[in-house]
C-alpha cells in the first residue's frame, strides 16, 4: 500500500466498509436490521453513489436516471429467463445493456446542457417509460411485469443439466440469494461501487469532472474537449443505475415499468440532494435515511400515533395525532417533500454540510467560522 | 379523409389549449423572474381543485331520517335535502349546475394570493441560486401541495359534471357548410378552447396594451435598466408570478369536467407543459402558445388508428420525440429569443 490511496479515502473506505458490512448489528435497535429492507439499503445506495457521479461532479441535473435502473431490471430478468437464475451473469448483462442504453442517451442529451439537459433526459425516460408500457409489452411484460416462470428456456442451465422445481429464483453458484445472503451479495456491490466511485473522484479524471461542473467554457477553452468526458461519466453513472436496478431484479425478480417513471428519477435526486450532492458518503446516506423513513413512517397508523402521544391531555392528545397522522402513513411523501424543501433552502450541501457545520461549530476557537461549502453548479 | 383529418385537429385542441395556458403561465415566470418552477403544475392541481372545494360547499346537504318510511333495504329513508336548493330555490339549483364556471370566480383571488404567497415566501430567495436549485426546490413545493391535496380530498379523481346546458355534441360540420352529423364536436371542449383563446388573448392585450404591461416587458428585456429608473420592477414581477398562478389555476378548473382530478394531476401535466415550453424557446410567450397548440395537435394526430399502424406506440412517445428533435436541431425551441437560454 504505498501511493495507492491516501490515508483519510482508505480510512473512509474501511469505515464505510465496516459500518456497511455491520448494519445488521447496529441497525437492529432501530427496528430496521431485517434483510429486505438492508437489501434496498444497498440497491438504492448504489444507484445514488452512481447519480452522484453524474450530478455530484459534473453538475448535470438528470432527470431521467429511473430509465436505466429499470433497463438494468429487465437486463437482469431476461438473463435469469434466457441465459441461467445465476445472479452474476445477470449482473455483468445489466450493467452492459444499460451502459450501451446510457451511452446512446448521454449522447444525445449532452449536447445541450444546463435546464435542457434535464428537460432531455426526462423526455428519454418518460419515453422509456411510456413505450415499455405500450408497443414494447412483448419485451417488458406490459403492467403486470416481466416475471419468471418455470416455462423459461434458461439455455444455459439447460446445457448445463440442471433442472429446478418450484417457483424459479436467482441464485448464486447454486446458492439461493434470500435473506441475509442476498443482503451481503448487495452490500458487497455497494462497497466496490463506493470504492470505485472514491476512486472516480480522486483521479484526474475526476478532476476533469468537477472542472467542467466549475467552468466548462473555460475548460474548452483550454483545449479540452469535454463532451467525453462528461458522456464517460454519463455512461458509468448509468451503468450504476443499471447495476442496482439488476440488484433489485436478483432480490425481487419481477421488473415492472414503473421503477421507470419520473418520479422514480426525482426520487434518486432526493437523495443525492437529502445527503449532500458531490460529497462520496452522503447520497449513500441520503438513500439510507429516505428509505429507512419511508419504511418506518409509512407502518405507522393512528393507533399507534395515539399510544405515542398518550402522555398528553385528552383532547390535546387527539387534536395532536390528528394532525401528525397527515404526516405518516400514505401520508410520508409530505414529510419528505417538506424535508426536501427545507434542506434545499437552508442546506444546499445537505446533511453532509449540517455535520460539517456542526464539526466546524465545535472546533472554532472564536474566529474561524465554518468554511463555505461546495455548492452545485449547473453546467452552462 | 378530409373529415377524420379536420375531426382529430379539432380533438388535438382541448389538449392543446390546456399545454398552452400551462404553458404560457410557466413562460411568464420564467421571462420575468428567470426562475423554473416545477411547481407549475401543482398549481394547475390547485385550480382544479378550487373547483372541487367550490362544489363540495354548493351541494352541502341537511340529512333527516324520517323514521316513518323506509328505504327499499328496509333501513329507516334518508332524506337528504341539498342546502343551497333549500336557501335560494331554483336559484340555488342553477348555482350548483354551474358550479364549474363559477368556480373561476373563486378561484382568481385564491391563485392570486398562493401565486404572490409562493413567490414572497419562498421562490424570492431563489433568485441568486442556480437553475439546478431552483428546479429543486420547486420540485420540493410541487411534493408538498400534491400531498397535501392527497391528504385533504384522498387519492381517487373526483368527476365534475359540466353544466347540463353545455352537455352533448357540437355539430360542427353542418355550422362550416359540411353534411351534418359528420364532424361533431363536445360542446365543453369548444367551450375549453374558445376559453382558453380568451385568457391567452387577455394576458397578451394585458402586457401589450396597458403600461404596467409596459413596464414588465421593459423589464422582461432588461430588469436592471427598467429598475435603474425608479420603477420597483419586483412587485411587478411578483404580481405577474399572480397572474400566471391565476392563469393556471383557471386552466384547471376548466379543464375539471374533461378529466376528473386527482392529486397527480398537476405532475402529469407539468412534465408535458415543460416539454411544450422547451419546444416553445424558453421566454418567448407567442411561442409557448403555438408550441401548446402545436404539441396538442400533434398527439391527436398520433393516436390516430392510421398513424398507429404505420408506427407503433408513437401515440405514447410523439410529445417527447418532437422534444428531442427540437432540442437537438434548434436549441432555442421554435420562437426563443437568440441567446436567451441557448447553450
Amino acid at each position: 500500500m504505498t501511493t495507492f490511496m491516501s490515508r483519510n479515502d482508505l480510512f473512509l473506505f474501511l469505515g464505510f466498509t465496516v459500518v456497511v458490512l455491520a448494519m445488521p448489528i447496529w441497525l437492529a435497535p432501530f427496528g430496521a436490521g431485517y434483510p429486505d429492507l438492508l437489501q434496498r439499503f444497498m440497491i438504492f445506495g448504489i444507484f445514488a453513489v452512481g447519480f452522484n457521479i453524474l450530478f455530484g461532479l459534473t453538475g448535470y441535473l438528470s432527470f431521467g436516471h429511473a430509465a436505466f435502473f429499470g433497463v438494468g431490471s429487465y437486463a437482469a430478468v431476461w438473463s435469469f429467463k434466457l441465459l441461467t437464475l445465476d445472479a452474476i451473469p445477470a449482473m455483468i448483462f445489466a450493467v452492459l445493456i444499460s451502459g450501451l442504453f446510457a451511452l446512446i442517451i448521454g449522447f444525445l442529451c449532452l449536447r445541450r446542457s444546463g435546464i435542457y439537459f434535464s428537460i432531455l433526459t426526462l423526455a428519454f425516460a418518460q419515453m422509456s417509460y411510456n413505450l415499455a408500457y405500450s408497443v414494447l409489452t412483448p419485451i417488458t411484460n406490459g403492467e403486470t411485469g416481466l416475471q419468471l416462470t418455470l416455462a423459461d428456456p434458461r439455455f444455459l442451465d439447460a446445457a448445463m443439466g440442471q433442472t429446478f422445481s418450484g417457483q424459479p429464483v436467482p441464485t448464486l453458484l447454486g446458492q439461493q440469494l434470500g435473506g441475509y445472503a442476498g443482503f451481503y451479495f448487495c452490500a458487497g456491490f455497494l462497497i466496490l461501487s463506493f470504492f470505485i466511485a472514491q476512486r472516480i473522484a480522486g483521479s484526474p479524471f475526476g478532476m476533469m469532472l468537477k472542472a467542467i461542473k466549475s467552468n466548462q467554457t473555460r475548460m474548452q477553452f483550454t483545449g479540452f474537449n469535454t463532451r467525453p468526458y462528461a458522456l464517460s461519466a454519463f455512461v458509468i453513472s448509468g451503468m450504476y443505475a443499471g447495476l442496482a436496478g439488476a440488484l433489485l431484479a436478483v432480490t425481487d425478480p419481477l421488473a415492472g415499468a414503473e421503477r421507470m417513471q419520473w418520479t422514480a428519477s426525482g426520487e434518486v435526486v432526493l437523495m443525492t440532494i437529502l445527503g449532500g450532492v458531490g460529497t462520496l458518503v452522503g447520497p449513500v446516506i441520503g438513500a439510507w435515511i429516505i428509505k429507512y423513513f419511508e419504511n418506518i413512517l409509512s407502518a405507522l397508523n393512528d393507533n399507534i400515533l395515539a399510544r405515542f402521544w398518550s402522555f398528553l391531555p385528552e383532547g390535546v392528545a387527539d387534536v395532536v395525532v390528528k394532525i401528525t397522522s397527515k404526516f405518516v402513513g400514505d401520508g410520508w411523501h409530505l414529510t419528505l417533500g417538506l424535508a426536501f424543501v427545507i434542506v434545499v433552502i437552508f442546506l444546499p450541501g445537505g446533511i453532509m454540510e449540517g455535520v460539517r457545520r456542526i464539526a466546524a461549530a465545535f472546533r472554532r476557537s472564536g474566529s474561524s467560522s465554518a468554511k463555505p461549502s461546495a455548492r452545485t453548479q449547473p453546467a452552462e | 379523409m378530409f373529415e377524420i383529418i379536420f375531426l382529430q385537429f379539432l380533438n388535438g385542441l382541448d389538449k392543446g389549449a390546456a399545454y398552452a395556458l400551462i404553458a404560457l403561465g410557466l413562460t411568464l415566470v420564467f421571462g420575468t423572474l428567470g426562475v423554473v418552477n416545477f411547481a407549475h403544475g401543482a398549481l394547475f392541481m390547485l385550480g382544479a381543485f378550487c373547483a372541487v372545494t367550490v362544489r363540495m360547499f354548493l351541494t352541502m346537504e341537511t340529512v333527516t331520517i324520517d323514521p316513518e318510511k323506509l328505504s327499499p333495504w328496509g333501513a329507516p329513508l334518508e332524506v337528504r335535502e341539498p342546502l343551497v336548493q333549500a336557501w335560494l330555490g331554483d336559484f340555488g339549483a342553477v348555482l350548483v349546475n354551474y358550479s364549474v364556471p363559477l368556480s373561476i370566480l373563486i378561484t382568481i383571488p385564491i391563485m392570486l394570493l398562493v401565486g404572490i404567497g409562493l413567490e414572497r415566501g419562498i421562490i424570492k430567495h431563489f433568485y441568486k441560486r442556480t437553475h439546478a436549485e431552483q428546479i429543486l426546490v420547486t420540485f420540493g413545493l410541487a411534493i408538498v401541495a400534491q400531498e397535501v391535496i392527497k391528504s385533504v380530498f384522498g387519492p381517487n379523481p373526483i368527476p365534475q359534471p359540466m353544466p347540463t346546458d353545455l352537455r352533448g355534441a357540437a355539430d360542427i360540420g353542418a355550422w362550416l357548410g359540411m353534411q351534418a352529423n359528420v364532424i361533431t364536436y363536445p360542446v365543453w371542449r369548444l367551450i375549453y378552447f374558445v376559453f382558453a383563446g380568451v385568457v391567452i388573448g387577455g394576458v397578451f392585450a394585458f402586457l401589450q396594451f396597458t403600461t404596467f404591461g409596459m413596464v414588465v416587458r421593459a423589464g422582461m428585456a432588461d430588469r436592471e435598466t427598467v429598475g435603474l429608473l425608479g420603477i420597483n420592477i419586483d412587485r411587478r414581477f411578483t404580481i405577474m408570478f399572480g397572474l400566471a398562478a391565476v392563469v393556471a389555476g383557471m386552466a384547471g378548473v376548466m379543464y375539471t369536467p374533461l378529466l376528473p382530478p386527482n392529486y397527480h394531476l398537476g405532475m402529469d401535466f407539468l412534465v408535458l407543459s415543460f416539454v411544450v415550453v422547451v419546444v416553445g424557446g424558453m421566454g418567448s410567450l407567442p411561442g409557448a402558445v403555438a408550441a401548446g397548440f402545436l404539441l396538442g395537435i400533434l398527439q391527436s394526430f398520433a393516436s390516430m388508428n392510421q398513424v398507429k399502424a404505420i408506427f407503433p406506440g408513437i401515440d405514447q412517445i410523439i410529445i417527447y420525440l418532437v422534444a428531442v428533435i427540437i432540442l437537438l436541431v434548434r436549441p432555442r425551441g421554435l420562437m426563443g429569443r437568440r441567446g436567451v437560454m441557448e447553450a
